[in-house]
């Protein structure tokens, strides 16, 4: 390392890479000289590269490497935060700094702090979420790669006759956090990511659509020519919508729409919410708030799915949580802040970036599977409407009111009819989740929220 | 106007003239048509209060330099965040790779452009004490609980950042920007005895000093128009669905603009025919009612700009003349490949980022109709106050936008508050169901964050009261 105008510092092997656990340690330990009573530290490491594609040549590359240094203290029941992506023993000395004045304005909290001691550690088993092969994969097989999955999208059918383009993505990253209580640890990942998106014309219709696979390995990835004809297909049938009539019908989420609604309800047990009463599932723990169809786990130690990790964001170990049980609220999602604040236990769902207090995220958030094929789900309805997408944010978390702008296509006697769009659907997410029939069985991992296909009883649909 | 000698990136960082040349020599290495360099040192700082508690305070700093080399259609891109010669040449180096030629060495000449003063801002609200920035959200707080006693909960948020940027480029322009930028968000939640709570948000800023916000929109102002909001939605009923009249206060309703016909105007989508606008120049696509401008050049405005982080200063664009689709927002490379001017629109959220077409402050220009009169003129529909946020599909040109608060309207007056709804419509379309537009045009008051391709920048928007004789309501009712 060697800082802005090179100048060789004192930390100059501190900062390689294979030192970043010590220089975590040691911000931790100067932190707590410099006066902080507790500390914690997270180094972010990361190298990207992205190939976009269109109409068969190349539009742009884009390629880099970054890293940046967060810092929380605490001085008693005050906090202060900083973050420096000058790693150079200046930045370092002023990130230190900074984080320890503002903590003289920040108001004493009486749950501020780090986890208890005993919560902190790793999950103990190797989570596989690093492959190596993405490090040598070569730049032109990555742009072919990108080039093969839009060149099937604009083969498979003459009405694919434009392309928003294909992407392809590589991620190499590290992840670095120590506190004041001994915790110090890391962990690797890498993900890559192909995505294209086809543009169908017939007359005055046009539609566009997508399709991406994403893997921790490049082996893991869908096919480039499935993933172009899947995106093709999915646009073709989007052409010439409907708009329908308003109605009430039952409403059924393809798994891309159903993952939408997962995150709606991540947001709705997450415990910020809960202990700000700012959620319709505030003070509902083991009440019946779902239809027995419903069960929802939280689990951050699947091997290579895109939610997991080691530990979370405080130090404390990734696990399994059951929030749902066939309908009924069994656990909140917490960090240990949060958990103070509600009398309860932190679930290790610590989350953040480089700075400030930790919110609260998710492991692998899934629907767990039901029985039927998304085909059997949709026979038994008569007139019915099956969102491919949503549109929009017109989800009210304290209300529950749900009211969003969706595409899709028109069940009709059991099968998909014709395409439908610029059309609502509305209802509550208290009433949707109680109105919930049916689970299919196609759940697929393709991020860290992941839900089969989901069959509603009966929502709004707003039209002509 | 700053010198680039008296620069951060000069003082700080000893880059010198020659080096930013040598830069760009070392990008151009491989050939291409063009090349720049994006510079950035930003100072960012937040402070939360939450439970009458100020529970975060956070600051940060990061820099960075963007290399990119245009090659043809091609955009080759690399950048670092270090700012040490041998690390901006590599990025310079790798970003080369998307040509493939002789080098260019053709001589550079690097000239500071002239640009506007849109925000002289002598100390930025970044460079202030903190103790006078925490003040802010203690007087939120404490104003939005004192408001009434149905007010259970507020947090507020005030966050401002302080970017230094630089551009040079071998078409010899050389800018320097000190962009400041400050908000204030207040969000609370009202309860009656024991009924659903409702929330209201409120905020503001903009490219200003601090006393912005103690003499001209106070943490009070924004808490009681929070708490209001909040208050008001405890009475309300569901909304209806289907298809109505909707009648849109102005201000942040604009929104609409932004989602109906500003993305579809982005000129990258329209040079590649995605958009449900592409090849509609000249063409009818609202009512004559309707003349809509994109600004960067208003002072203090959030969505303003000295120049764009291409270099090129930011200028008022019409986009839409009495209904008539007049043109389209271009950055550098659309503007190159498309044989127009750029129109100062290639922003992009940061260092790390490829510049594209994106808005600046959108909104439609006032007509001549008393608000009170449009809204006395529908017999039954909808008017929309206040919006959360909205989306749009630039391919079929739908696009959503969410009513945070509106009320019925029955018999021409605004009777009952509605619980919240989305509003649907088809952009090239819904414009031409404007048959009222009022005296009133108001910019918002400084709130929005546009995200398009994973980039977010701040953008604002505006308009005047205006009726729309045909919108599909996404309620229950």
């Amino acid at each position: 390392m060697i800082d802005s105008r090179g100048n060789p510092g004192r930390h100059a092997a501190a900062a390689d890479s294979n030192h970043l656990l010590e220089l975590a340690g040691d911000v931790v330990q100067r932190a707590l000289a410099a006066g902080a009573t507790g500390a914690e530290c997270t180094i972010a490491e990361g190298e990207e590269f992205t190939a976009n594609v269109r109409m068969r040549e190349i539009e742009n590359i884009q390629e880099a490497a970054s890293r940046g240094v967060g810092l929380r203290i605490l001085r008693g029941r005050n906090t202060g935060s900083s973050y420096t992506s000058d790693l150079s023993p200046e930045g370092i000395q002023h990130l230190i700094k900074s984080a320890i004045e503002l903590a003289d304005v920040t108001t004493e909290d009486p749950h501020a702090g780090l986890p208890d001691p005993e919560q902190l550690g790793a999950f103990p088993e190797d989570l596989e979420l690093y492959s190596p092969d993405l490090e040598t994969l070569e730049t032109t097989r990555k742009i072919e790669t990108a080039r093969r999955a839009e060149d099937a999208a604009l083969s498979a059918d003459p009405r694919i006759v434009n392309s928003a383009g294909a992407s392809f993505g590589t991620h190499l990253g590290r992840h670095v956090f120590a506190n004041s209580l001994g915790f110090a640890g890391e962990y690797r990942s890498s993900y890559c990511g192909l995505s294209t998106v086809p543009v169908a014309r017939d007359g005055e219709s046009m539609e566009r659509d997508s399709w991406s696979t994403i893997a921790r390995a490049f082996d893991g990835l869908e096919d480039a020519e499935y993933v172009g004809r899947k995106a093709a297909s999915r646009a073709l049938r989007r052409l010439h919508p409907v708009k329908v009539p308003t109605q009430k019908v039952p409403v059924v989420f393809d798994q891309r729409a159903a993952n939408s609604l997962l995150d709606n309800l991540f947001d709705a047990v997450q415990g910020m919410a809960i202990y700000r009463q700012e959620s319709f599932l505030a003070g509902k723990l083991g009440e019946q708030v779902a239809s027995e169809k419903l069960t929802v786990i939280d689990d951050g130690t699947l091997p290579r799915l895109f939610g997991s990790s080691p530990f979370d964001d405080e130090g404390v170990p990734s696990r399994r949580t059951v929030v749902i049980d066939r309908g009924v609220l069994r656990s909140y999602l917490l960090n240990s802040y949060a958990g103070r604040k509600l009398g309860m236990t932190t679930t290790g769902s610590a989350s953040r970036g480089l700075s400030g207090n930790a919110g609260i995220g998710h492991g692998n958030f899934f629907v767990e599977k039901g029985v039927q094929t998304p085909e059997q789900l949709i026979a038994g309805i008569a007139d019915g409407f099956y969102v491919t997408e949503l549109l929009g944010f017109g989800v009210n978390i304290v209300t529950g009111d749900y009211s969003r702008g969706a595409t899709g296509l028109w069940i009709r006697n059991g099968e998909l009819a014709f395409a439908v769009s610029e059309v609502t659907i509305a209802g509550t997410l208290q009433e949707m989740l109680m109105g919930l029939e049916a689970v299919a069985s196609d759940l697929e991992f393709r991020g860290s929220i992941a839900s089969p296909t989901l069959k509603i009883g009966e929502m709004t649909v707003g039209g002509k | 106007m700053m010198q680039f000698t008296e620069s951060i990136f000069a003082t700080r960082f000893n880059i010198t003239q020659p080096d930013l040349e040598a830069y760009l020599y070392e990008a151009m290495s491989q050939g291409g048509d063009y090349a720049d360099l994006y510079f950035e040192y930003l100072l960012t700082s937040s402070i939360s209060i939450d439970e009458s508690m100020v529970k975060s305070a956070a600051q940060g700093v990061s820099m960075g330099v963007g290399v990119r080399v245009i090659a043809g259609e091609r955009t080759g891109y690399a950048y670092s965040n270090d700012l040490a010669p041998e690390k901006i040449h590599k990025a310079a180096g790798v970003a080369a790779h998307i040509a493939a030629g002789p080098g260019k060495t053709g001589k550079l000449d690097l000239n500071q452009a002239v640009r506007h003063n849109l925000y002289p801002v002598v100390t930025a609200p970044t460079e202030t004490a903190f103790s006078e920035r925490v003040e802010l959200v203690k007087r939120a707080d404490r104003s939005a609980r004192a408001f009434d006693s149905r007010i259970f909960q507020v947090q507020a948020v005030y966050a401002d950042n302080l970017r230094e940027v630089m551009v040079a480029t071998t078409e010899d322009l050389l800018t320097l920007d000190r962009q400041p930028l400050a908000r204030l968000g207040v969000s609370v939640l009202a309860r009656d005895n024991g009924g659903q709570p409702q929330r209201g948000h409120a905020g503001g800023g903009g490219r200003v000093d601090l006393d912005f916000f103690l003499k001209e929109k106070t943490p009070e102002h924004f808490a009681a128009e929070a708490a209001r909001e909040a208050l008001a939605m405890l009475a309300a009923v569901d909304a209806p669905a289907g298809e109505t009249i909707v009648v849109l206060g102005p201000g942040w309703p604009g929104i609409l603009l932004h989602e109906a016909v500003g993305h579809g105007l982005e000129a990258d989508f329209n040079r590649k025919g995605v958009s449900a606008f592409s090849g509609r120049i000249g063409q009818k696509v609202a009512s004559e009612l309707c003349t809509v401008i994109d600004d960067g050049t208003i002072g203090s405005r959030r969505g303003s700009l000295n120049v764009d982080d291409e270099g090129q200063p930011t200028q008022r664009n019409v986009l839409i003349e009495n209904g008539v689709l007049r043109g389209y927002l271009q950055d550098k490379l659309s503007s190159t490949l498309t044989g127009g001017p750029s129109t100062g629109s290639g922003r992009r959220e940061g260092y790390a980022y490829i510049p594209m077409p994106r808005m600046t402050n959108t909104f439609m220009l006032a007509g001549d109709d008393e608000p009170e009169d449009i809204i006395r003129s529908v017999p039954k529909g909808l008017y929309c106050k206040n919006f959360g946020g909205g989306q749009v599909d630039i391919t079929s040109g739908n696009f959503v936008f969410s009513a945070s608060e509106s009320y019925l309207i029955e018999d021409g007056r605004l009777t009952r508050p509605v619980r919240n709804a989305t509003l649907i419509g088809n952009g090239p379309a819904a414009l031409q169901y404007v048959s009222r537009v009022g005296n009133d045009l108001r910019l918002d008051e400084g709130i929005g964050v546009c995200g398009k391709n994973g980039q977010s920048v701040p953008v604002g928007v505006g308009i005047p009261t205006i009726r729309i004789d045909r919108m599909t309501v996404g309620g229950t009712a």
